[in-house]
């Protein structure tokens, strides 16, 4: 806003001064140049896992799901574990793209784009394996209910597996038409800039001939805050029917009511784990250290610190409801979680999700991004073995010995999970190539934050024009009369 | 033949903001304003009316509500009874996960539907963009009631208000 009441309290959200045109220019200066060697490397790296992923693939579906290491009682492991790992990745994308927009957190504007997109890659690996796992995939669409030919038969829609199809397709639809709403005024930003040929027509085709009418902005802005409030109970409920596959079910260690609130918070946190990890390289490779600042990432680790603590007290409390239930089967599977054949899967997950991320409290490591890098890797690692920990752990040890059993991932099943990590980035990568990793437009709206209006720096290639002075710009908030503080005027 | 539009070219949004008002303040018919982001503030000065995207949004949603549980009630219940350890047929708990996806699901696609058709945004739209909207500049677009002569008042008066520059066009896309 041009008479933007500034507080000592705020810091710029744009840390460099920059023109409106220059950052059009930043942001579209990576698709608009050939790409690096450094591009190449990664690029070629990521095709090749995904390559090699893709024969993997190929041979189970073509030889059956025999080639898995899955046994007669544990019918789930690195299949089930990778899905709800990837799923949860995914939500740290919708929650920084809607549910920080509802909660007006204006920092969010220069990493949600490139959250989003991970959100959408990320649920396309996750949606792998389930595909893969029928191992007919070519039949998948049975899980859809559609009338057919077999009599009367219907999808059984008292399962939490359906329920999964449909929180899953429905969150990538949902996920999907919000990042290409928020990236119509984007694409006609470089449409505009891009010269006649195969960039100008297919941008102009996407960009839908949006040309910046502010009745249509207007009406613009209503429709992303009501796709920001559908996509925000969506994302909790995505996470929380993935946690009812297991909560619906008898078998100790999944039967247990804290499961969906648990898994959303395990979303969070693995989630922006993976946002840092992607949102530290892209800076540093594409120089946005001004647009993805410091701040940015020291917000994600605080958020990091928060989730943390939620998946730490919900370990806590099963392990303490185990014990309270009086219930044996239920005890037994926990004291097997932590001192059984799988104590090191689990230990591996304390370390890493309960002890790593109260590094975050020391503001040193919360500002370093090396530090930060290493830290969000660790959780990775640390959720992964979640999931892990509660399936594999849960189906080792049911309640009749006979059926206990030992189950160990074969090649297929890790080349299949590192095959997934050669799709994400190959799609990432092609993402960073081809689309404005940074919302152009919302970045532009925030130009302003905790600056004296839209004063151009000196180096402004725009005609600088004489303001009108603001003399209320200095001055504490405090000091501004209240009755002026619309809420549409109020920088949060 | 329509009649001409006076474009003002600006560099700011403050200047944007307050132009606007006084354009339309002075009694004058404004066509548009064009910006590179939303200009929060503008509906006020342009005094647009609150979308109603928000009951479209709402009749999308109650649309996927009940078709989600006619279509379940209906496969579960009429179709293809199923009898799983005595549970009733019509176990509405069990339908609320897959109808709320698809509340959010026709609510979102019908909004956004919505949307596009009003704004009369669509693929191969071959629109006209006035120069730099969609990267630094800010433009307001002024028709004229009656007379075109009004035009000269209307321009001194973006002048006034900071205009960088200005152009009169015969037709101008909304």
């Amino acid at each position: 806003m041009s008479h933007q009441h500034l507080s000592s309290l705020r810091v710029p959200l744009v840390t460099e001064p920059r023109t409106l045109g220059q950052l059009t220019e930043e942001i579209c200066a990576p698709m608009e140049r050939p790409p690096t060697w450094k591009w190449w490397v990664a690029f070629g790296i990521a095709v090749a896992v995904l390559g090699t992923g893709a024969g993997i693939v190929g041979y189970q579906v073509a030889t059956g799901i025999g080639v898995w290491g899955l046994n007669k009682t544990i019918g789930w492991a690195f299949d089930i574990t990778n899905f709800v790992f990837w799923v949860g990745i995914g939500h740290a994308g919708t929650l920084i793209s809607a549910i920080l927009f509802l909660f007006r957190q204006k920092w969010r504007t220069s990493i949600n784009r490139a959250a989003e997109a991970m959100t959408l890659f990320a649920v396309m690996c996750a949606a792998l394996f389930p595909v893969i796992h029928m191992g007919r995939p070519w039949l998948a669409f049975w899980v859809l209910p559609y009338p057919n030919d077999r009599g009367s038969l219907w999808v059984n829609f008292r399962s939490p597996l359906l329920w999964d199809v449909f929180a899953i397709s429905t969150y990538f639809t949902v996920s999907a038409v919000f990042w290409y709403v928020g990236l119509i005024p984007d694409l006609a930003t470089v449409r505009d800039r891009a010269k006649a040929g195969i960039r100008k027509a297919v941008f102009k085709v996407m960009s839908l001939g949006w040309t910046g009418s502010h009745r249509t902005w207007s009406r613009y802005e209503t429709v992303y805050l009501l796709l920001a409030g559908l996509a925000t109970p969506l994302v909790l409920s995505v996470h929380t029917i993935v946690s009812m596959d297991f909560a619906t079910s008898v078998i100790p260690g999944w039967h247990t009511t804290i499961f969906p609130p648990y898994f959303v918070a395990g979303a969070v946190f693995s989630g922006f784990a993976m946002v840092l990890t992607l949102m530290i390289i892209t800076r540093v490779v594409l120089g946005y250290e001004h647009l993805i600042t410091l701040r940015h990432l020291e917000n994600m680790t605080k958020i990091i610190i928060v989730t943390g603590g939620l998946v730490s007290l919900a370990y806590a409390t099963e392990f303490f409801i185990a014990w309270y239930s009086g219930n044996p089967y239920e005890r037994f599977a926990f004291m097997n979680r932590a001192f059984g054949p799988y104590a090191w899967a689990y230990w591996i997950m304390v370390t890493c999700n309960v002890v790593s991320p109260h590094l975050f409290w020391f503001k040193k490591i919360r500002t370093s991004p090396a530090a930060i890098f290493v830290l969000s890797l660790v959780i990775n690692v640390g959720m992964w073995f979640e999931r892990f920990v509660i399936i594999v752990t849960s189906l080792h040890r049911d309640f009749l010995p006979s059926s206990w059993a030992m189950y160990t991932p074969t090649m297929v099943e890790v080349g299949t999970f590192i095959g997934t990590f050669g799709l994400f980035f190959t799609l990432f990568l092609l993402f960073v190539r081809v689309l404005p990793i940074i919302s152009i437009g919302e970045v532009k709206s925030v130009l302003g934050f905790a600056r004296d209006g839209h004063a151009a720096p000196p180096h402004s290639p725009a005609k600088p024009v004489a303001e009108e002075p603001h003399p209320v710009a200095h001055r504490p908030v405090a000091a501004v009369p209240l009755a002026i503080v619309t809420r549409k005027d109020a920088p949060v | 033949m329509s009649a001409p539009v006076l474009i003002g070219y600006f560099d700011s949004e403050a200047q944007v903001l307050d132009a606007t008002r006084a354009v339309r303040e002075a009694g004058f018919v404004l066509h548009d304003v064009y910006t590179p982001y939303a200009v929060h503030g503008l509906d006020d000065a342009m005094g647009l009316e609150p979308s109603r995207l928000t009951w479209v949004c709402f009749g999308g949603g109650l649309l996927g509500c009940t078709l989600a549980l006619s279509l379940q009630l209906y496969t579960s219940v009429v179709s293809w009874p199923l009898n799983v350890g005595g549970k009733p047929f019509n176990s509405l708990p069990a339908f609320i996960p897959v109808s709320f996806e698809l509340t959010v699901l026709f609510a979102a696609l019908s909004t956004v539907a919505a949307f596009l058709l009003r704004a009369k945004l669509f693929p191969g739209s071959r629109r006209s963009v006035l120069p730099r909207v969609t990267d630094d500049r800010f433009a307001i677009a002024v028709a004229p009631r009656e007379a075109p002569s009004e035009l000269d008042a209307a321009e001194d008066l973006m002048r006034r208000h900071g205009a960088v520059a200005t152009d009169l066009l015969e037709e101008v896309a909304s």
